[in-house]
């Protein structure tokens, strides 16, 4: 076997995330306890679960946004993208696509072709980028953001519901970008979804979160009827196809 | 040149310097939305000026000190207990401008609230143009992470931006920019030449670096016309420099939104 891949492979195991014991309450509300996982890098993590359960809370947590209990250890020096679920942008502020790109690149210290690689990942067309981001579509600022995310090769990329508000084709173009990436750069995948079909056919590891209830494993073993059941408090059936919802 | 002409040169270069400082560090103020907020930070340098006066001391010193007070407790405050940056300033800056009413002697209550206290000397000169300097290069270094952090502070913070270090900074630079304008606009208008240039940037432009141009450009040109008319009618300065100000803003709304 030559030296590269034995490298290459030795890489792909280390752990990008370790995490022990961890916990978030507001106040006298529990959110979620003693949660203890890792994440190996390359690999693809689902995170599911009802409106409400924490899964959101759970990644404000992972990249020191939210106050918690426990241990979150990333590995030394490693780069994350992440694409939140919401933002509130006002319609008339005077920054476009290309602004915040840009300070995405000038921060990770990253050239211009950085920006051009990104746009092209996503898919987004030229000009749309020199609209202000309030202007834009819910489609078209998701894969702003996701855009962002990419600039600067990251190690991890952290999406929570990265498909809302994106077209059906553009669903199924982001899922196929994302999960290329994970294969031909190794990148780790930490995703929010609600798409039990798309987290059944690309994710390595399933979180669940659920009021009072939490699971970890391979979607083979998590996503079974009785867990979804008991997870969503109802029967919950799901098709395995190709796009991200 | 006459010693009085160089000095009245180096005031009207200096009053420039500043309202080119203000108007760039008002952009993030108005697009963070802390407008009130900024506003109001400014009156949190009277009991400074009160103290400062009352002790003999220059009244600039006061002011500094006081303001920099201010702006690490709203900081703490905000940090410590998640409180909104306008709640904080509604309660703490309301109570320091009635402490420094309180404090500073009638006469010289006129100047500090609204400015246009006597000759600048050369040092202040000086010092005043390396601070408006060191305001517009942070602005300039540190507008990557500041566009970041205000669309997003979780997305800056996976950035490895230090967002509160960040926040504290811009809020000492903000600070430190209303300590320049006071001598000219006092602690009732300096936030507004902070706010009013850059919300009639925010009116017209369609990008960050556009915004930027129109702010100083309003904050410079509303100093310079303000300056004049007012020493043409005989009447203070600070007052007529706002309301030049406020009559580019309203010119402003004539423009129809593109977007």
């Amino acid at each position: 076997m030559p030296a590269s891949e034995t490298i290459n492979r030795s890489k792909r195991v280390d752990k990008v995330l370790e995490v022990e014991n961890l916990g978030v309450s507001f106040g006298t509300l529990e959110v979620f306890s003693a949660l203890t996982f890792s994440v190996e890098s390359g690999t693809s993590l689902a995170v599911i679960g009802p409106n409400g359960a924490g899964k959101s809370v759970l990644f404000r947590a992972l990249i020191g946004a939210q106050k918690y209990d426990g241990v979150v250890r990333w590995a030394p020096g490693v780069r994350i993208g992440y694409v939140p679920q919401k933002l509130d942008i006002e319609r008339d502020l005077p920054l476009t696509g290309r602004d915040f790109l840009r300070a995405k690149a000038a921060v990770a210290k990253v050239g211009k072709d950085a920006i051009d690689r990104a746009l092209e990942r996503v898919g987004i067309a030229r000009d749309v980028i020199t609209r202000p981001i309030g202007a834009m579509s819910g489609g078209q600022f998701q894969r702003l953001l996701v855009a962002f995310a990419l600039v600067g090769d990251p190690d991890v990329l952290m999406l929570d519901e990265p498909a809302a508000g994106v077209d059906a084709p553009g669903q199924e173009q982001l899922a196929e970008m994302l999960h290329g990436l994970r294969e031909s750069k190794g990148v780790t995948l930490m995703v929010i979804s609600h798409d039990l079909s798309v987290v059944f056919r690309h994710a390595t590891n399933v979180i669940c979160l659920a009021h009072g209830l939490r699971c970890i494993g391979a979607p083979r073993e998590v996503l079974t009827p009785a867990t979804l059941n008991q997870i969503y408090g109802t029967e919950v059936g799901f098709h395995v196809h190709d796009h991200l919802a | 040149m006459s010693m009085t002409t160089s000095l009245d040169v180096g005031s009207l270069a200096l009053s420039l310097a500043m309202a080119a400082a203000a108007g760039l560090v008002g952009c993030f103020a108005v697009m963070r939305k802390m407008t009130l907020a900024a506003d109001a930070l400014s009156h949190v340098a009277l009991p400074g000026i009160g103290l400062a006066i009352l002790l003999r001391a220059n009244p600039l010193v006061g002011a500094i000190a006081t303001l920099a007070a201010g702006t690490i407790l709203i900081w703490a405050v905000e940090r410590h207990t998640g409180i909104s940056t306008e709640t904080i300033v509604g309660v703490v800056f309301s109570v320091a401008l009635a402490v420094g009413t309180m404090i500073t002697p009638g006469e010289a209550l006129i100047d500090a609230l609204f400015g246009g206290a006597g000759k600048i000397s050369s040092i202040e000169v000086v010092a005043g143009l390396a601070a408006a300097i060191a305001i517009v290069v942070f602005i300039a270094m540190k507008r990557h992470e500041l566009v970041v952090t205000l669309v997003s502070p979780e997305i800056a913070l996976t950035c490895g931006i230090d967002v509160s270090r960040l926040n504290l900074m811009y809020l000492l630079t903000f600070a430190l920019t209303v300590a320049l304008g006071l001598r000219y606009l006092g602690v009732l208008l300096m936030g507004s030449l902070m706010i009013i240039p850059a919300a009639t940037a925010r009116r017209l432009a369609s990008n960050l670096r556009a915004m930027f141009s129109i702010s100083a450009a309003v904050a410079v040109l509303s100093t310079l016309a303000g300056t004049y008319i007012a020493s043409v009618m005989n009447r203070q300065t600070g007052p007529v420099i706002i309301s030049a100000a406020g009559a580019l803003f309203f010119l402003s709304l004539v423009r129809p939104r593109e977007a």
